[in-house]
């Protein structure tokens, strides 16, 4: 039997007998999660509100915007609006709005002429791929390098690190991005500069390449502007639970340097930086929509872009509200991680 | 080097000597200056002997307590257990720590907030690969006043009270079967309604398990109430040690004398003036001198002494059972 069994095994009788203490805790979880998500739904509503107002106090009309320069009569401009249902009362544009929105039909796209939805459905899965290889790729290093920065305070490696993450992290995304843009792929040519695959796009398993391929720039970007949060995080928690007395205790017992690492200081640091990875997810999807923009990338970023240009009120709408709630979810995610995973606050 | 030889002889006691620090110095480079934070101290603990080590903030207690366990090497000097000198080589020191155990002031702080009090106890045992690890946190709990101890298994630290917290702290110690406790401020940190229960515990672990301690502190109560011995430390050196009640009863050095002159029995308050103590600049002649007031008061002068005090080095004082200070009045007047 290994040693993290047996640890267990206590646990297994202890809910069995009367003290049982481990109960109350979990109905504290549940409990913890369910007023979060209700939290959470308020401020869903409280978006889609706010949508409908926002986007109708914006300046621009999007029958003209629908016209496109091309010469309508007023009455073809009224006809225009009465199909965007425009010309009824505020109150019931809102009440439709809602309603619609419930039902995921975000309405159609006045530029492209098809639903939003369906729109955001084509592009949805660019952006989960850059944001989430972005993502995997920046919390991974930053964790290492950031354990490993600090696990050795004050060595060249922890003032190289340090330095470059801060250095990257100052730098605009844009700025960074048309950089590397100009210099891997219009003057080395070695990435390609736009797009998420070639003209003449291969099949199989040479797709997946050609994909990667096109992934390096914008991840590269994406990277370089937000694993620094997360190298900086890991850092100086593992700094403060290196100094903490419990790290005295273990290494009094005899626990080896590395296991002193592994079993304590690196599972507590872990436990702010974890939470900030959900945190942050809604910076890494801003990060994701400049970076969309600089490589031509077609996701939502660009979607969205496309919309504001037009502009196209719905499209704008539909993408918005998709990206705030998605945000919203994550940082509730976030904290009942945080909660499960810290039993300090669980008792709470 | 020839001072370190000699004190195996010199501890004339009943006890066997089990933990011994030999001429020990630790050197701390502090802000381009060395920082002499415990500047030559034998000290001894005999085999279930209580030893408190008083003194005030900034003397050195934690880094002496820090160097017998391993946890710092001595700049020279040695650490002795059971006779032979400590070895700093992993497997000589991993052997060690099942001899002398830590217990910290903050239970807090010494116990890690994720581990729960089974993980807590258990690390020792797990470590050095002991076989029956249940068996023994259920004791290494029992013993240490959590009973029964499958109520605290699955208990987190935040769940218990302070007092809890350090028994489960205690216990992590005892589940190494130590022969030593070194318990650097053990109940600074409690409520004074608990501090009793903890020192009672630590008490009847000696009775019962023959172990040995030693306690810093800097409160002279609590020397009082569970030491055999005990020893005050002034910047980075014993001034002055022997048995409990002779040296709170009869201080001789002036240091001790002061100390305990702001106990509340006490009939006049000694207030020492100078500058705070500061290792980096330890003064010559007596360490104590700037500040003393025997010699402030003249006295030490009417007993000729006056000048040695402010020119010469006092002798490092041995690792001896009975009462002694390292002072040239309390020598010249007896
Ligand atoms: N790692 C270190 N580096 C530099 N200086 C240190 C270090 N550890 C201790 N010192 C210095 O050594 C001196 C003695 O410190 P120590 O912690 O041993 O005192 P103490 O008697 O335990 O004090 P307290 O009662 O406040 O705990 C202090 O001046 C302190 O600043
Ligand atoms: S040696 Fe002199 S200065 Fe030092 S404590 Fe004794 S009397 Fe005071
Ligand atoms: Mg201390």
């Amino acid at each position: 039997m290994t040693a993290p069994l047996e640890a267990v095994e206590p646990a297994a009788t202890q809910a069995a007998g009367p003290a049982g203490d481990d109960r109350p805790a979990r109905r504290g979880i549940l409990r913890y999660a369910l007023s979060k998500a209700g939290g959470a739904l308020f401020s869903i509503a409280m978006v889609i509100v706010g949508t409908f107002f926002l986007f109708r106090l914006l300046p621009g009309d999007p029958v003209r915007a629908l016209a496109q320069g091309r010469n309508m009569t007023p009455e073809q401009l009224d006809l225009e609006r009465r199909k965007l249902g425009l010309d009824q009362p505020l109150i019931n544009q809102f009440f439709d709005f809602v309603g619609d929105t419930l039902r995921f039909d975000f309405g159609m796209s006045y530029e492209y002429k098809r639903p939003v939805l369906d729109l955001i459905g084509d592009r949805i899965g660019a952006t989960l791929l850059l944001a989430g290889v972005g993502l995997a790729v920046a919390v991974s290093l930053g964790i290492w390098q950031g354990m490993r920065a600090g696990w050795r305070h004050g060595s060249r490696f922890d003032k190289f690190s340090t330095g470059t993450s801060l250095v990257l992290w100052s730098v605009p995304t844009f700025w960074l991005g048309l950089l590397l843009l100009l210099v891997f792929g219009a003057y080395f040519k070695i990435f390609p500069s736009r797009g998420i695959q070639s003209v003449d796009a291969p099949d199989g398993f040479a797709y997946v390449l050609d994909v990667a391929h096109h992934m390096v720039l914008p991840v590269i970007t994406l990277v370089g502007v937000v694993y620094a949060q997360y190298l900086l995080v890991m850092r100086s928690s593992l700094l403060d639970e290196v100094g903490q007395d419990y790290v005295t205790t273990a290494r009094a017992k005899g626990l080896r340097d590395d296991d002193v690492r592994r079993r304590h200081a690196v599972p507590n640091a872990l436990l702010p930086t974890v939470t900030l990875v959900f945190m942050r997810v809604g910076f890494v999807v801003g990060g994701a929509v400049t970076v969309e923009t600089i490589f031509s990338w077609p996701g939502l970023g660009q979607l969205f872009y496309e919309a504001v240009r037009v502009p196209d009120f719905t499209l704008m709408q539909g993408t918005f509200m998709l990206i705030t709630v998605a945000v919203i979810i994550m940082n509730t995610l976030a904290d009942v991680v945080y909660h499960i995973l810290d039993p300090r606050v669980r008792s709470a | 080097m020839t001072e370190t030889e000699a004190p195996a002889e010199t501890v004339a006691t009943d006890r066997r000597t089990l933990l011994e620090a030999r001429d020990l110095r630790v050197e701390f480079a502090s802000r381009g200056r060395r920082a002499r934070a415990v500047d030559g101290v034998n000290l001894a603990v005999g085999e279930g002997e209580i030893v408190a080590l008083v003194g005030e903030s900034g003397c050195g207690k934690t880094t002496l307590a820090r160097t017998l366990l391993g946890l710092e090497r001595p700049t020279a000097g040695t650490v002795h257990f059971d006779g032979e000198p400590l070895k700093y080589g992993s497997k000589a020191l991993k052997n060690y720590r099942k001899q002398v155990q830590l217990v910290l002031q903050d239970p807090t702080g010494s116990l890690n907030p994720r581990h729960t009090v089974y993980e807590a106890v258990a690390e020792g045992p797990r470590i050095h690969g002991l076989p029956d690890e249940e068996e023994i946190v259920n004791s290494a709990l029992s013993r240490a006043g959590l009973r029964p101890p499958e109520r605290f298994l699955l208990r987190y630290p935040h769940e218990l009270s302070g007092g809890q917290r350090q028994r489960v702290v205690i216990a992590g110690a005892l589940a190494l079967n130590p022969k030593v406790l070194i318990a650097d401020e053990p109940v600074a940190s409690l409520d004074a309604s608990v501090r009793g229960e903890i020192l009672a515990l630590m008490l009847k672990l000696r009775d019962e398990l023959g172990l040995s301690a030693l306690v810093v502190t800097h409160d002279l109560g609590l020397a009082w109430n569970i030491a055999d011995r005990v020893a005050v430390m002034y910047l980075g050196r014993i001034v002055e040690s022997g048995p409990v009640e002779q040296v709170l009863t009869a201080p001789r050095h002036p240091y001790t004398q002061a100390l305990l002159s702001v106990l509340p029995e006490s009939p006049e308050r000694v207030v020492l003036t100078g500058e705070p103590p500061d290792p980096t600049r330890i003064p010559g002649g007596c360490r104590f001198h700037a500040r003393c007031q025997v010699l402030a008061s003249g006295k030490a002068a009417e007993a000729g002494v006056d000048a040695r005090c402010r020119g010469e080095l006092l002798d490092i004082l041995p690792a001896s059972a009975g009462a002694q200070a390292a002072c040239y009045y309390a020598d010249a007047t007896g």
